[in-house]
């Protein structure tokens, strides 16, 4: 039994409101004793993997991107037998309903959901605004760590197809929408990194040919919140050109930030047909024949690429 | 690598990483951070004399004075000065290593050290390359300036 759908005029607007939770929500959901019996359980997700132990919503587990999802040996997710033990560490069962926060107006919570997404997690949810939103309202913090009672977490294969995009899914993508979500700066090929952070050894720079260039921030407000869904449609719809109805593929760095977006595309404005290209720019950037446009246009679609 | 070139603090905080397991590798990491020293009034006051080392994904800005050795004589010493956010502990029990490891040490003791010596905690798995590499960036501007300010007191001399 998922836990109840929160009602509110903002997320009524959009295409899945059951998506997300505000901190309201969550506060007084907290305060009924919902993390008792292993119904509700609450994620941290974030860049920096001490910042949970430095203070999180008081019996909020930790799930971190680099060490829990990430398999290095094969460079891919970890594996269903891996997810069924990583969430049943967390008191998570296989209907248990979810909610995840973390930094960064949620981009690795948002990543998190992308991945317990590929595992057809059904209730899984973000916390609107995230940790930032969350501290901003003085809301309560603890360093106790969270002792979950085991949940019961079936071995799920993944299923990528739906929702992932591999380099040459885009290939095969071309002519179709995709947006770009990195900075102006990366997009044009000005510069293959964040501005302050690191280089991180794309060895091209420039984006996707006929990609969107939608910054992922666009989609939050000041309050990390996602914008409505007026503000998102004007954005999406308007400035970018998407159609309804459109397949569309989105794509970072690495894939975190795409995950914000996708999340946006997908749950808030209802595409049925969004994938996150998780290799992103690390892989596009430094792939064999595989053609860039670099400048503020879109550019084309290379013609011995052009689908027939 | 060995950690022979390692000054005797610094090599006793890498054995201490050494001896532990990963989950508390990280706990002790967040130990430094919490142990990083506030800045001195005189810095608090004055931002524009510490630098950012733009490598690390959270701000990061740190600074280096030289002073008299305690007995007025023979080399002088270096002290180390860093300012990073609450919300960035990783960031913050990196500085808080090289703060405890490196504080208060000559020229040449600091410029000894490994530019790989991150990498002898033994965190490269649980954290991300982009990380790491803030860490040596972080002590690789430390060198820098003990440096030039090494090459600056020769001259004056």
């Amino acid at each position: 039994m998922p836990y109840p759908v929160e009602q509110n005029e903002k997320f009524a607007s959009y295409a899945n409101p059951e998506r997300l939770v505000s901190t309201e929500w969550l506060a007084a959901a907290l305060a009924g004793g919902a993390l008792a019996d292993g119904k509700l359980v609450v994620v941290e997700s974030d860049e920096d993997v001490l910042l949970y132990e430095t203070g999180h919503i008081p019996g909020a587990v930790k799930i971190d991107w680099h060490t829990d999802l990430n398999d290095e040996v094969t460079r891919d997710y970890v594996d269903g037998s891996a997810f069924a033990a990583l969430a049943a560490s967390k008191g998570i069962s296989r209907d248990t309903t979810v909610v995840i926060y973390g930094d960064k107006s949620n981009w690795w919570a948002a990543y998190a959901l992308w991945v317990f997404t590929l595992f057809g997690h059904e209730d899984v949810r973000l916390l609107d605004g995230g940790r930032d939103k969350w501290i901003a309202e003085g809301r309560e913090l603890t360093t106790d760590s969270s002792q979950p009672e085991v949940g019961e977490y079936p071995v799920v294969e993944r299923n990528d197809a739906p929702i992932r995009a591999f380099k040459d899914d885009v290939l095969a993508h071309l002519g179709k929408p995709l947006i770009d979500v990195r900075s102006p700066e990366e997009y044009t090929g000005q510069r293959t990194h964040m501005p302050a952070y690191p280089e991180e050894g794309a060895l091209r720079g420039g984006h996707i040919p006929t990609a969107a260039s939608v910054p992922w921030a666009k989609a939050a407000a000041e309050d990390g919140t996602y914008r409505t869904r007026d503000e998102l449609e004007a954005l999406y719809l308007g400035e970018a050109g998407l159609k309804t109805g459109d397949d569309v593929v989105a794509y970072c760095r690495i894939g975190e930030r795409s995950s914000h977006t996708w999340f946006a595309l997908k749950y808030l404005l209802g595409f049925e047909t969004v994938r996150n290209y998780d290799g992103s720019w690390t892989e596009w950037g430094n792939a064999v024949r595989v053609p860039i446009a670099k400048g503020a246009e879109r550019g084309s679609v290379p013609a011995d690429l052009v689908r027939k | 690598m060995s950690t022979y070139t390692l000054p005797a603090a610094l090599a006793e905080i890498v054995d201490d990483f050494q001896a532990l397991t990963e989950p508390d590798r990280l706990q002790l990491l967040l130990e430094f951070s919490r142990g990083l020293p506030e800045l001195p009034e005189r810095l608090k006051d004055h931002p524009e004399l510490l630098e950012q080392v733009v490598e690390c994904q959270s701000p990061l800005f740190l600074t280096i004075e030289s002073e008299k050795n305690s007995d007025g004589e023979g080399e002088r010493i270096y002290r180390l000065f860093f300012k990073a956010p609450q919300e960035a502990p990783t960031t913050r029990g990196f500085a808080g290593v090289l703060h405890e490891g490196l504080d208060g040490l000559t020229a040449a003791e600091i410029l000894a050290v490994p530019d790989d010596m991150p990498e002898l905690l033994g965190l490269t798995r649980a954290i991300t390359p982009l990380r790491m590499r803030g860490m040596t960036a972080m002590l690789g501007r430390i060198k820098r300036k003990v440096a030039a300010a090494q090459r600056l007191s020769k001259t004056a001399h």
